[in-house]
Order: structure tokens, then C-alpha cells, then sequence
């Protein structure tokens, strides 16, 4: 089966998303928390999107690591930026939600956002440990061995969050009784669509690293000498 | 804090949210769109120098003078 093209991608995130956003606001209804609650519809979706991502990319490098192949290790690498830029999103939205809610910006004793919180920071010492490498074959392999390790922190991690007492965050999927079913559906459309938003960057992205890629390759044909060597320093990574 | 909030008040938190979900989005992009920019850019310089490279060479092969497509 052909993978849709990246404008289909395109095309059916921008059409879930709003219809995601657009039942959250004018079909779910409010709960206890009032207007507020929204934020819920776009916060939560990002989170779980971000942290399967984390996941996806450590599936993508043990690809790497078994075939040896650099496309795998491209995958991963923007599984993982990308993720991180969502990551980003969920602490932002977290942080407004938090203020808005429980009138502070963070709350150091709740398991749920420090969690969150050592995971992205986790994922932002990739980009160090990845440049710090000039070889690019290792530079690969390290890159894979640290995200499958960091890939499975990310499931642990999400266990032991379930586990610890909560002191003020809500859980999602609470055993007693959870979303009621309006509340759910609107929350689904909005995970499909914030994960159609993933896939569909994700492919943009590698489609930008493809071309980018095979510029150098043209331009190695062309003059091997040094008068068309790239005017910066570093390569597009990975 | 009251547990309902006054709905002003969360509706400036849940604009500010999804606008800084919207605003991450369209940084992304145009750091994206600035790639892309480059890599036009150098395509073209490419294919300049592409057509210079080969012009000579079939003018020589052929005797005749190349014609770009």
C-alpha cells in the first residue's frame, strides 16, 4: 500500500484538526473546571503525541542499529526533533493551563509535570550529544544507542507517574468513570488530528533533508574540488 | 482560586495556549520555509553551473552549438 502523498497528509490534518478544535468548542461541553477546561482538548493531545514520538523514534533507531542503513537514523532524528518541539508546546500549554487553574505557573511536587519535564530535558541533551560527534557513521550509532535508551525511560517513566499519588493534576483515562462520552469524542479527533500533525511535519522535514541531501551529492558530482564545497561548516544532520 | 474561573479570565488562558500552540507552528514553518529557500537557491546556482560545465563538452561532441532545454 502507497503512503499518502504529503499533501493528502497535509490536507486531512489541517480538515481533523479543525474539526477537533471545533467540536471541543461548540459541541463538548464544559465541566467543573469551567471555560478553561479547553486548553485540555489541545494539551493533552500534544503530550501523548510527543511522548509516543519519543517512542517511535527509539523503534526507528533500533532499525538503525540492525540494518545499518542512514535512513533510519534520519527518521529518528526528526521523530525526535519533532517530538521536542511538541514537548516545547505541552510545557507552554501546561504552564497557561496551570496558572489559569490553580493560579501558579508550575508545581514542583506534582509527579505528572516534573515527569514531563525530565523526559524533555532528556531529549534536549540529544541535540549535544549528536553534534558533539564529527563522524558520521558514529554519530548515527550513538545517536541510536541514546535514543533507544531514552525511548525506554519514556514508557517507565509514564508508569511510575500512574503509580505516584497525584497532588493536583488530573489523570486522563481515570479508572472511575474517565471523559464522559462527548468529552471523549471531541479529545479523539483531537489526538488523530495533533497526530496527523506529527506525521505530516515529520514528512516535510525528511523531505527537506532528503533534497538538502541530495543537493551535496550533485554538487560533489560537479566539482570535486574545493570551489563548490558548501560555505558552511556543518552538514545537515543526520 | 475558585474552581470556576470568571469566563474572561479563561478565555484569555485558552486564547494564550492555543496561540502559542498556532505562533510554534508558524516559527517552525518559516524556519522551514528559510531551508527550503536555501536549497532553491543553491539548485540554482547548480544548474548554472551545470549548464556551464556541459555546454563546451557537447558543442565538442556534437559541432554544433548546445541548446539548454
Amino acid at each position: 500500500m502507497r503512503a499518502p502523498s504529503l499533501r493528502t497528509l497535509a490536507l486531512l490534518t489541517v480538515v481533523t484538526l479543525a474539526a477537533g478544535y471545533g467540536l471541543a468548542f461548540f459541541w463538548a461541553p464544559l465541566d467543573t473546571e469551567g471555560f478553561i477546561q479547553k486548553i485540555f482538548y489541545l494539551h493533552v493531545p500534544l503530550a501523548i503525541v510527543a511522548l509516543v514520538g519519543f517512542m517511535a523514534a527509539a523503534v526507528l533507531s533500533i532499525l538503525h542499529l540492525r540494518s545499518g542503513d542512514p535512513k533510519w537514523d534520519a527518521r529518528s532524528y526528526v521523530a525526535i526533533h519533532m517530538s521536542v518541539i511538541f514537548g516545547t508546546a505541552v510545557l507552554l500549554t501546561g504552564a497557561l493551563w496551570a496558572k489559569g487553574q490553580w493560579g501558579v505557573w508550575w508545581e514542583w511536587d506534582e509527579p505528572t509535570l516534573v515527569s514531563f519535564l525530565i523526559v524533555f530535558l532528556l531529549y534536549a541533551t540529544y541535540y549535544p550529544l549528536r553534534y558533539a560527534i564529527e563522524d558520521r557513521d558514529r554519530q548515527g550509532r550513538y545517536a541510536s544507542v541514546f535514543a533507544i535508551t531514552a525511548g525506554a525511560f519514556v514508557p517507565l517513566n509514564f508508569m511510575a507517574v500512574r503509580l505516584a499519588e497525584p497532588l493536583i493534576h488530573p489523570r486522563t483515562f481515570a479508572s472511575g468513570g474517565g471523559l464522559p462520552g462527548d468529552m471523549l469524542v471531541a479529545f479523539l479527533v483531537c489526538l488523530v488530528g495533533t497526530a496527523l500533525l506529527w506525521v505530516t511535519l515529520v514528512r516535510f522535514e525528511l523531505g527537506a533533508k532528503a533534497a538538502k541531501a541530495d543537493l551535496g551529492k550533485i554538487r560533489r558530482a560537479l566539482a570535486p574540488s574545493d570551489s563548490l564545497a558548501p560555505s558552511r561548516g556543518r552538514s545537515i544532520a543526520p | 482560586m475558585t474552581p470556576l474561573l470568571a469566563l474572561a479570565d479563561a478565555e484569555s488562558y485558552v486564547a494564550g495556549a492555543y496561540m502559542v500552540f498556532v505562533v510554534l507552528l508558524l516559527v517552525y514553518l518559516a524556519i522551514m520555509a528559510a531551508k527550503l529557500q536555501r536549497i532553491q537557491r543553491e539548485l540554482r546556482q547548480l544548474a548554472i553551473l551545470a549548464e556551464d560545465d556541459w555546454r563546451p563538452e557537447a558543442e565538442a561532441e556534437t559541432g554544433t552549438k548546445a541548446t539548454s532545454p
